[in-house]
C-alpha cells in the first residue's frame, strides 16, 4: 500500500511586513577614536565614510539589542509574537557557540518554544535571514517569520588597532516577514568562496585560547585589500545577477541598500552597477559604522524613518563578508 | 613599451585618484608621494588587470611601491 506524506500549503509570494532598530546611545565620532589611535578625522573620513559609531555599553548584550529591534518590528507588523514560525539572529559576535541566542529572544520577546536558531554568516547573514525565511513561508512551514542581525563587534577587537577599531560599531536590526498576495521578495542570489577565510573572521579558536589564554584571545582581523577587491569586483556581479533575477533592470530600483561595510565599496558598486542618481543609495555607515550583520537593516530602518524611499519602494539588498559569503535579493519595502 | 604603460598608468591613477597625470613619473612612490591610500591601490591594480590583461594577485601590490615598480612589473608580464 503507497502513502502519500501529507505537506503543508505553499504560499505563492513573501514580503516584508516591517522593520525596526535599535542603536545604542553612547556615540563615537573620530575625535574620541583618534585619541586612542594614531589617526584623523580627515583619514577616517576618507577611508571609510564614517563620522561616528555606537557603542554598546558593557553590560549590554547582543541579545539586548536584539530584543529591542525584534520587538519594535513585532509591533510594527501588527501581528502577536506567537504568530511566527521561525525566529533567525544573524550575528557573528554573540559570544556563545550553543546554545543559541535566538532561543533566548524568543522568551524574551513573547515568542517562547517557537523555532528559532542562530545564522553564522558574518555580515551576508541577514541577507541569508531573509532568503530562509522568505523560502520557510513560501513553503507553508510558516505563517511569519523574524529576522534579526544584531552585533556587538566592540567586544571582538582591541581599541587601539589603527586598522580596525574605526570601522566597527555595535546595533541590531529586524524584520519580520509573513505571506503576501503579491510578490515583495525576490530570489535569493546567494553563494560562497571558503578559499578565502584568511581575508576576514575572528581567530585564534576558543581551543587555541584555552592553550595559551593570554596570547590567543579570539579577535576580529581583516585582509582590508584583499576584501575590497572581492567586493567590488564580485559583488557587482551578484547584485546584478540578483536584479536580473527578480525580472528588473537597475533603473527600477529606488533604493540599493547595500551591507554597510565601507562607503568606498559602496561607491565603487554605484559605478559598477551604474545605478542612476535616483535611486536611494544608503549611507547609514556615515552615523552606525560598519555593524555587520546589523547594518541592512538598520539602513532599511533610516529609510523609513526618514521616508527617503515610499512604502512599497523597490530596494536592493546585498550581504557580504567572512567566509567569504553573499547573498542578495530585491526587496519591496514595507 | 615602458612608456606607453607610464602613460596609461598615468591615466589610470588620474581616473581613480585625481592625481594630475603628470605627477605619475616613475621614481614617484604611490603612497608616500601621490597620497594613493591602500583602497585606490587595490582599484587602480584591478583597473591595470583590465587595461593589460595581466594578473596582479594581493600578494604582490605591497611590493609595488613605486610607479616604476608597478610599470616594471606590468612590462613583465603583458
Amino acid at each position: 500500500m503507497t502513502v502519500s506524506i501529507q505537506t503543508p500549503t505553499p504560499n505563492p509570494f513573501t514580503r516584508i511586513l516591517s522593520v525596526g532598530a535599535y542603536s545604542p546611545s553612547r556615540i563615537v565620532d573620530n575625535a574620541e577614536i583618534c585619541s586612542r589611535i594614531d589617526s584623523s578625522d580627515e583619514w577616517i573620513l576618507e577611508r571609510s565614510g564614517i563620522r561616528e559609531r555606537r557603542y554598546a555599553a558593557e553590560d549590554e548584550s547582543v541579545i539586548d539589542m536584539a530584543v529591542k529591534a525584534a520587538k519594535i518590528a513585532i509591533e510594527r507588523a501588527e501581528i502577536d509574537p506567537t504568530e511566527l514560525g521561525l525566529i533567525l539572529l544573524a550575528s557573528c559576535t554573540y559570544p556563545y557557540l550553543t546554545p543559541s541566542a535566538a532561543v533566548q529572544i524568543a522568551v524574551q520577546i513573547g515568542a517562547g518554544g517557537i523555532p528559532a536558531t542562530d545564522i553564522s554568516s558574518a555580515c551576508a547573514g541577514f541577507c541569508y535571514g531573509v532568503g530562509l525565511a522568505s523560502d520557510t513561508i513560501r513553503s507553508g512551514n510558516a505563517k511569519y517569520a523574524l529576522v534579526i542581525g544584531a552585533e556587538k563587534l566592540t567586544d571582538w577587537f582591541e581599541e587601539g588597532d589603527r586598522s580596525i577599531a574605526f570601522l566597527f560599531g555595535d546595533g541590531a536590526g529586524a524584520v519580520v516577514i509573513g505571506a503576501s498576495t503579491v510578490s515583495g521578495i525576490g530570489p535569493t542570489v546567494w553563494g560562497s568562496d571558503g578559499t578565502q577565510t584568511q581575508a576576514l573572521g575572528i581567530a585564534p579558536s576558543f581551543i587555541d585560547q584555552r592553550k595559551d589564554p593570554i596570547n590567543n584571545v579570539p579577535m576580529l582581523y581583516m585582509q582590508g585589500q584583499t576584501v575590497f577587491r572581492w567586493a567590488v569586483t564580485e559583488m557587482a556581479r551578484v547584485a546584478k545577477e540578483a536584479i536580473d533575477a527578480a525580472g528588473l533592470t537597475v533603473d527600477q530600483l529606488d533604493a540599493f541598500i547595500p551591507h554597510q561595510a565601507n562607503n568606498r565599496i559602496t561607491d565603487a558598486l554605484v559605478r559598477a552597477l551604474k545605478i542612476p542618481d535616483s535611486v536611494h543609495v544608503s549611507r547609514d555607515i556615515v552615523t552606525s559604522g560598519n555593524t555587520s550583520a546589523a547594518s541592512i537593516p538598520l539602513a532599511l530602518s533610516r529609510i523609513k524613518a526618514e521616508a527617503s524611499v515610499p512604502s512599497g519602494g523597490i530596494a536592493l539588498i546585498i550581504g557580504f563578508g567572512a567566509g567569504l559569503a553573499y547573498a542578495a535579493q530585491v526587496v519591496t519595502l514595507p | 613599451m615602458s612608456e606607453d604603460i607610464l602613460a596609461g598608468l598615468a591615466g589610470i591613477v588620474n581616473e581613480v585618484a585625481g592625481v594630475p597625470a603628470e605627477d605619475v613619473q616613475l621614481d614617484k612612490s604611490f603612497v608616500d608621494d601621490l597620497d594613493v591610500d591602500s583602497l585606490s591601490m587595490v582599484e587602480v591594480v584591478m583597473a591595470c588587470e583590465d587595461k593589460w590583461g595581466v594578473k596582479i594577485p594581493d600578494s604582490e601590490v605591497k611590493n609595488l611601491k613605486t610607479v616604476g615598480d608597478a610599470v616594471t612589473f606590468i612590462s613583465a608580464h603583458v
